[in-house]
């Protein structure tokens, strides 16, 4: 075994700038730079974010025209669901972590990993591209829905700038499927020995059940676009109905029903949120272990829950569609596995919460992200259960309530995910520490700005504020609700400057952070057992065995009261 | 056994399939969903399957016979024979394409119409995806058990597919 114990399968360390950072076929050089590109799209979809909120506090200056401010809302949500999170966190993360938690040198397949990354980047330039064209980028919602994005000509967004959308998903939808592959072929197939299912890294089963809901779910979007496509370039009616009028000029087509669609893309949809949360809430576990000094509390209890999770979130989708004009018993049925799934939440939430219990507190950046997270999915998971049920959604949807909501879940808990899991990793990732007291600064004005800003909007929801309204001046019933709108805008400027700190924080710590050693956190899992960072291959020894659960802290008492999982029992 | 001599180290070829088969075969499913609501709109008239579709189905059934041949005895004629029959295939599908046209069949003309050009290009660009494994295995023998798998699989889900669009 000596002779080969520094690489496996003929991956030898790549030599020249293009091999090494570009090109790459290690799977931390394409997490990092997954995570990257998402900083990239994060900070256009930022702006298009903070374009919304000026519009919105002061309409009468009519600061972007009204298509204008339809495809800031679309290109936000889409850019900050597939591009920001999505890339960071399942496939940033994902990349990085998977192999070094599973204790494998690299991905099962590292040419196929480096093959999704170089078919995101022309996603994003698409993506990005489409605000050049004519008549701007796609405008018809970050959901797509017919006939508003299968007519060419219903608003300046729904010509070449949908195209562009539809072929930029379709590019994500190829990456994400073949990163799913690579973890699900990973994790299963590529533990080192002792690493048994029940031992490995509670963000480990999240990274597996995300996959395989993205594999499940992915495809029907697939189906739903490429149908898309067909009714708007050749004349097809999968979605379009008879008596369409534009202009003065009645539409040919006939028959097709836009429900179809819906139904397709929220099989999707729904999913997705999971796909995103899930990793969120692992990320959540693997930092709270390590700073309460405590195992998660109940580690058989929350991976079960995770499955129950996923099973029931790819059965929910219609809850997103209570007021389509869907049969109302299927409401009624969507509305009962909505609330259900409430029950396998909450005990990851109260696993989370007594992860706490009696533990040994260390309030580090990373921590704070942590805990943040949880308190959001908290105040999500209670704004979800008047939207998971259809009587009181009727009154709801569309309104600002559900933006409210959505920001705290999928807003809210994947990006303080995203926060803590960066603050935790970046020694393993570049071998430095990221600077403590800007991450203390970071998250206060972070929390401070971002919660009274969300449940404002909950409020306004509850008023009657509609989403996606250019201008709630010209509408009575919103007088009552809108006056929240310049509170909610200075919150926002707050929030971004707050990420500005993190921006300055993530780039200086790179190049001048404080030098760490293998161990910086005295954590237990296997990534910490190499270098940081990591070497190619990830051990420049033989991989490490796994010999006892992940989270062996508080074990010894005194200053090492944890021990490592390759350690051998005594 | 490799390298470090700790990973487990199974193969992970056949559940890097599984995870191929599944997520494809969730393609057809959603698919077949959109089929089965917009078949029951009022203006849905089934369209006669063109004669040769028929013809196609022998060639793709004998082209995975040989296929599987060419895995149990691991000669290089029979993978031959298979991938021939497989672009026969994809030509017969073409041929099938200039019947429709030919009786004033086109993409738009009609939902049945729709869906069958629909999903036999979808279906075909497996089919491509196929002959390229089938192709790859020819190079690498190591490889023909998942490629014929996967040729398996593409050839059962268009019998699945025939089955949708001349029953339902």
């Amino acid at each position: 075994m000596i002779e080969s114990s520094g690489h496996e399968g003929g991956h030898e360390a790549p030599r020249g700038f293009l091999r090494r950072y570009v090109f790459s076929t290690d799977h931390k050089v394409i997490g990092i730079q997954y995570f990257l590109t998402a900083v990239v799209m994060a900070l256009v979809a930022t702006v298009l974010a903070m374009l919304i909120r000026v519009q919105l506090a002061w309409p009468e200056k009519a600061v972007v025209a009204p298509e204008t401010y339809v495809s800031l809302v679309t290109m936000h949500g889409t850019l900050m669901v597939f591009f920001v999170v999505s890339l960071a966190l399942v496939s940033g993360f994902g990349n990085f972590l998977i192999p070094l938690h599973v204790g494998a040198r690299d991905m099962a397949y590292p040419f196929l990993n480096m093959l999704s990354f170089w078919v995101i980047v022309p996603g994003c330039v698409l993506m990005l591209a489409s605000f050049l064209v004519e008549g701007g980028a796609a405008a018809a919602g970050w959901t797509a829905y017919p006939p508003l994005s299968a007519l060419g000509k219903a608003v300046p967004g729904s010509g070449l700038g949908q195209t562009l959308w539809l072929l930029a998903m379709a590019l994500f939808i190829a990456s994400f499927t073949m990163g799913g592959l690579n973890y699900v072929t990973t994790i299963v197939n590529c533990r080192t020995r002792g690493m048994s299912m029940m031992r490995l890294p509670l963000v480990v089963w999240t990274f597996l059940i995300s996959a395989v809901l993205g594999l499940l779910s992915f495809p029907a979007l697939t189906a739903a676009a490429i149908l898309l496509l067909l009714d708007r370039h050749a004349g097809t009616s999968f979605y379009l109905p008879a008596g369409l009028v534009f202009g003065n000029e009645t539409l040919p087509h006939q028959g097709g029903t836009p429900l179809l669609f819906q139904h397709l893309f929220w099989f999707l949809g729904h999913p997705e949120v999971y796909v995103l949360v899930l990793p969120a809430l692992g990320i959540g576990f693997e930092v709270i272990a390590a700073f309460a000094r405590r195992p998660p509390f109940g580690y058989r209890l929350s991976v079960y829950s995770i499955l129950v999770i996923a099973v029931l979130s790819m059965i929910v989708w219609g809850h997103h569609m209570f007021v389509s004009g869907m049969n109302p018993y299927l409401g009624k049925y969507f509305s009962i596995v909505t609330v259900l799934i409430t029950v396998p939440f909450s005990v990851l939430g109260l696993n989370l919460i007594a992860s706490l219990w009696r533990g040994r507190i260390r309030l580090d950046a990373a921590m704070l992200f942590a805990l943040g997270l949880v308190s959001a999915i908290g105040i999500g998971g209670l704004g979800g259960l008047y939207l998971g049920t259809a009587t009181s959604d009727l009154y709801f949807h569309d309104s600002y309530f559900v933006v409210g909501h959505f920001h705290f879940t999928i807003g809210t808990v994947t990006f303080f995910g995203i926060y803590a899991g960066t603050y935790y990793w970046f020694p393993k990732m570049f071998g430095r520490r990221m600077d403590e007291g800007l991450g203390r600064v970071h998250f206060w004005l972070t929390v401070t700005s971002l919660f009274p800003m969300f449940l404002l909007m909950h409020y306004q929801g509850l008023g009657g504020l509609l989403r996606r309204t250019y201008d709630p001046t010209v509408y009575a019933y919103n007088a009552a609700a809108r006056g929240l709108n310049l509170s909610i805008t200075l919150l926002a400027f707050g929030l971004g400057a707050g990420q500005i700190v993190f921006l300055v924080n993530l780039f200086r710590s790179m190049f001048a952070g404080e030098r760490t050693g293998e161990n910086p956190w005295q954590a237990t899992t296997l990534e910490w057992t190499t270098e940081s960072p990591a070497p190619h291959g990830n051990w420049r020894r033989e991989v490490p065995s796994a010999h006892r659960s992940p989270y062996e802290y508080g074990r010894n008492g005194g200053a090492e009261d944890f021990v490592l999982q390759s350690a051998e029992k005594a | 056994m490799n390298g470090n001599g700790a990973t487990l180290a199974t193969r992970p070829a056949p559940l890097g399939l599984l995870g191929v088969l599944a997520t494809v075969g969730m393609l057809f499913a959603a698919f077949t969903a959109a089929y089965l609501v917009r078949r029951t709109a009022a203006d849905w008239r089934p369209v006669a399957l063109p004669a040769i579709a028929w013809a196609n189905v022998a060639v793709l059934v004998s082209s995975g016979a040989a296929v599987e041949a060419a895995r149990r005895t691991g000669r290089g004629p029979w993978l031959l024979a298979g991938l021939g029959l497989g672009v026969a295939f994809l030509g017969g599908q073409l041929l099938a394409w200039r019947d429709l046209a030919g009786r004033g069949v086109f993409l738009a003309t009609g939902p049945h119409g729709s869906f069958l050009y629909v999903l036999s290009a979808v279906h075909g660009a497996h089919v491509l995806a196929g002959l390229g494994a089938l192709a790859y295995a020819g190079a690498r023998p190591a490889a023909l058990g998942t490629a014929s798998a996967f040729w398996h699989f593409v050839g059962g889900i268009w019998l699945y597919v025939l089955v949708v669009v001349s029953v339902l």
